[in-house]
């Protein structure tokens, strides 16, 4: 019988608990519930963004699309669109969604044109929030943005205005992951300048953009060299390819060109296989956990400041507002300066009156 | 054999050239010689030198300076451009390079800072003001009296390189908005940058959109001539390759065994001068060995004639009057000038009437003002009267009181004197009197304060004032009769 079982187990390992099995079950109970993953790709048109997310999910998104023509795209405005695919691997389901954004960049006169793209994450951030301020939190969706692939022409000496403006008006509501695109037009050497540039300029502008956090001290020295090859290598210099060609006997994702051909998976070509595996195989929970940890979290603590300054400012009103308002636990900075003001006040006066008190008690004697 | 000369009678003079003559070919009898003209046309221009302007459009770091370095095989000083530029500005730089015994002038006009800016709607701009300004030098050396063309250095640009992202999809909006505002001013060669990102299969596809990009909104890019027999075939067939997919390579690397221009790859090298792996020798064939010199004349002969006759009509000058009789430069000239001298005359007497109305202005404010002030002066002078005028009046009165005070003082004192009997008396009348006074005295003794600050004033010294202040006071309650 199952106890007598597990009497046994327990009189064989008398000093082992059980709870080493909690991975397993997380595990289990993981696989049972399914994974979500959302992804923004964003750059200019034509820089490979959409035959790079075929290559990485090895899987056709955009079988049907249509592509603007020039004189079109002369006053074009950024729009959103989302691909949802469910795929499967090994019984593990993941719901991807890819979140597009086509026009960025591309027409003449490109001011604020990134706007659209922060107001869409601003959105799924304010729609969580009220799910998870709501009464029945059963089936929450979440659309929240986990990562955003932000495509770098290779074509410049580093990154350009529209690159920098772009990606500071977005650190700090998502991910952040720059790559070099189609990088098989730059040599090695040119790929190495690249990439130094612009990891400066990225330092000097103030760019906040993913980092992957920090091996644990007891991983392994070989674990150590490759996180830290890893790092290294930023930002990633990708090359992707919708088509299959034969290279030294075997068929591989690559791209034929007269003079050679460049394998998309081969690690010497380019970093793809570098950006595969850490956006999928090693930091794709630690993607959703930045967001939900520091960027959600965010974007939540200033929604609530700026509600209750609102809600105290029209308290005559009685604004209805559909999420409990919540008691601050800390003073916000008006507030304390006002205390720290009236508590020195009365200090001072404190002491003017027992100044007085003094002279008084002086003169009486 | 008839005789060529005209006569007056005969044809009339001027010398038509409309009218019933009749060109004729004739056979000559022996070699004239006049088949060397090309030659000699050739040595003059030998000797003198060519020149030739490129301007080269594209996006900072899409491959101008190292194409160019690459066409010419020479290293032109560049440096690296930066992103961050606020505006674009064009960057002329003039090199003497010499084949054979060949000297070319070569100027070649960098677009800086192109396509960087978020805001894009200005960045032809600059492009299109820089060939007019070269347009513009040149017709003015052209309008002058006294001018020496065939010294000129003719900076007309006399080709325009637009470099193309290889996207691979189509045509940038800026591209399309560029070339059309450049379109009837220069000759345009479209080229395809960094092309060896592109494989085969996309670069047909890319160039086929392109063109026909190109043609749905009706940009007219430069066509190679195909009117002459020698040329036109290797003309027509580049033709059809446009726009060139171009790289650019200073560098060299072993190909077997010779040192070739490429770049290496980890998966290959790309040759630029191999024909299979880009157009680069189609580009400098077609731009340098066959058609440079066309591209000179059709600058001058299309683009610049056309500056030219629009840049006239717009000062007013047309070839034919109302009445379709052929106008003469002369007498257009004679009225333009007068109507500009009439302007001008005009501008002046504006300025004048203006000038002169302003001065009144002024003048008038200021006479206001003068008289502002006057009035202000006289008032206070008023006042100030006034104030004299009470504090005299004052004074008198006091004085007068002061007299009054001392004849009392006097009369009190003769009275003490002989009659001291009425002291009790007195003594009643001083109590009445004083507690008249005191019933007064609030009032009077206030006046007293007011008069004792008014008499010691006039006192010599301080002791004095004080004395004065005392004597008054006491003498008050001492009176009896009370005082005033």
């Amino acid at each position: 019988t199952k106890w007598e079982f597990w009497e046994i187990k327990q009189a064989f390992e008398k000093q082992y608990v059980g709870f080493a099995t909690l991975p397993n079950q997380v595990h289990r109970k993981s696989v049972k519930k399914g994974f979500d993953f959302t992804l923004m790709v964003a750059g200019e048109s034509g820089m490979g963004k959409s035959t790079l997310v075929n290559s990485l999910f090895l899987t056709d998104l955009y079988k049907d699309r249509k592509l603007l023509n020039a004189e079109e795209r002369i006053n074009q405005t950024v729009e959103i669109i989302k691909h949802t695919v469910d795929i499967e691997e090994k019984g593990v389901k993941l719901k991807l969604t890819i979140v597009d954004t086509p026009g960025f960049g591309d027409a003449v006169n490109n001011n604020e044109c990134w706007k659209p793209i922060t107001d869409y994450i601003d959105q799924q951030f304010e729609q969580y929030f009220r799910d998870e301020s709501g009464l029945n939190r059963k089936n929450i969706q979440d659309n929240r943005v986990h990562c955003c692939l932000y495509f770098i022409p290779p074509f410049g000496h580093g990154l350009r205005p529209v690159d920098v403006e772009f990606m500071k008006a977005l650190h700090e509501k998502v991910n952040i992951i720059p790559l070099i695109a189609k990088a098989d037009c730059l040599t090695p050497n040119e790929i190495k300048k690249l990439k130094d540039r612009i990891r400066e300029e990225i330092d000097k502008f103030g760019i906040k953009v993913y980092q992957f956090p920090e091996c644990d001290s007891d991983e392994d020295e070989e674990f150590k060299q490759l996180d830290k090859e890893l790092k290294e290598c930023t930002p990633f210099a990708v090359i992707g390819s919708n088509t299959v060609v034969e290279a030294r006997g075997q068929r591989v994702r690559g791209r034929l060109y007269p003079w050679g051909i460049v394998e998309v998976e081969n690690q010497s070509h380019c970093d793809f296989v570098k950006l595969r595996n850490m956006l999928i195989r090693s930091h794709m929970h630690d993607l959703k956990d930045v967001t939900c940890d520091v960027h959600y979290e965010n974007y939540r603590a200033q929604c609530i400041q700026e509600m209750t300054r609102y809600v105290r400012n029209e308290s005559d009103n009685r604004m209805e507002s559909p999420i409990p308002i919540l008691p601050l636990s800390t003073p916000d900075v008006d507030t304390e300066k006002l205390i720290k003001m009236k508590d020195e006040e009365l200090k001072r006066m404190q002491e003017m009156l027992n100044k007085m008190q003094q002279q008084m008690h002086d003169k009486e004697q | 054999m008839q005789s060529f000369v005209a006569q007056p009678d005969e044809i009339g003079w001027p010398y038509s050239s409309q009218g019933n003559e009749e060109k004729r070919n004739l056979s000559l009898g022996g070699h004239v010689g006049f088949d060397s003209l090309p030659e000699q046309l050739v040595s003059k221009s030998v000797t003198q030198g060519f020149c030739f302007n490129i301007l080269c459009v594209g996006e900072t770091g899409i491959g101008k300076s190292t194409l160019m370095n690459t066409l010419f095989n020479t290293m032109f000083e560049n440096e690296e451009a930066s992103h961050y530029q606020n505006g674009v500005y064009l960057r002329p730089r003039t090199y003497d390079l010499q084949e054979t015994n060949v000297r070319l002038k070569l100027t070649i006009v960098d677009t800086v800072g192109f396509g960087d800016q978020i805001n894009k709607e200005d960045s032809y701009k600059p492009i299109v003001d820089y060939i007019d300004t070269q347009f513009e030098n040149y017709l003015q050396e052209e309008l002058k009296i006294k001018r020496s063309l065939f010294n000129y250095h003719d900076t007309r640009i006399h080709i325009c390189l637009y470099f193309i992202a290889p996207t691979g999809h189509s045509l940038k909006s800026l591209d399309l908005v560029t070339m059309k505002k450049l379109d009837s001013k220069v000759n345009i060669i479209p080229i395809i940058a960094k092309a060896d990102t592109i494989s085969k299969s996309e670069l047909h596809k890319f160039k086929i959109k392109i063109m026909s990009e190109l043609v749905s909104n009706g940009v007219q890019i430069y066509q190679f001539p195909t009117d002459d027999e020698t040329v036109s075939e290797i003309n027509a067939s580049m033709n059809a390759h446009l726009p060139f997919a171009v790289v650019g390579s200073v560098e060299e690397v072993k190909v077997g065994n010779k040192a070739v221009r490429a770049r290496q790859y980890p998966w290959g090298v790309v040759q630029v001068e191999n024909e299979s792996h880009c157009d680069f020798v189609k580009l400098r064939e077609m731009l340098i060995r066959v058609n440079m010199e066309d591209l000179r004349e059709q600058t001058h002969a299309r683009h610049y004639e056309l500056y030219r006759r629009c840049k006239l009509e717009e000062m007013g000058f047309k070839d034919t009057d109302p009445d379709s009789e052929p106008f003469s430069l002369q007498e257009t000239y004679e009225a333009k000038r007068k109507e500009f001298l009439g302007d001008l005359q005009r501008k002046e007497e504006e300025m004048r009437q203006m000038f002169v109305n302003k001065v009144k202005e002024t003048e008038a404010e200021l006479k206001d003002k003068e008289r502002e002030l006057h009035e202000k002066f006289e008032q206070l002078k008023r006042m100030h009267q006034e104030e004299k005028k009470k504090v005299e009046d004052k004074r008198g009165y006091l004085e007068e009181e002061m007299n009054a005070f001392n004849k009392r003082k006097a009369a009190a004192e003769t009275l003490s004197l002989s009659q001291p009997v009425k002291k009790d008396k007195d003594k009643k009348n001083r109590s009445v009197n004083m507690e008249n006074q005191s019933g007064v005295s609030a009032s009077s003794s206030k006046v007293m304060m007011a008069k004792a600050n008014v008499e010691p004033l006039n006192c010599q010294s301080w002791w004095q004032a004080i004395q004065c202040c005392t004597c008054l006071v006491h003498n008050a309650t001492w009176r009896p009769g009370g005082l005033f």
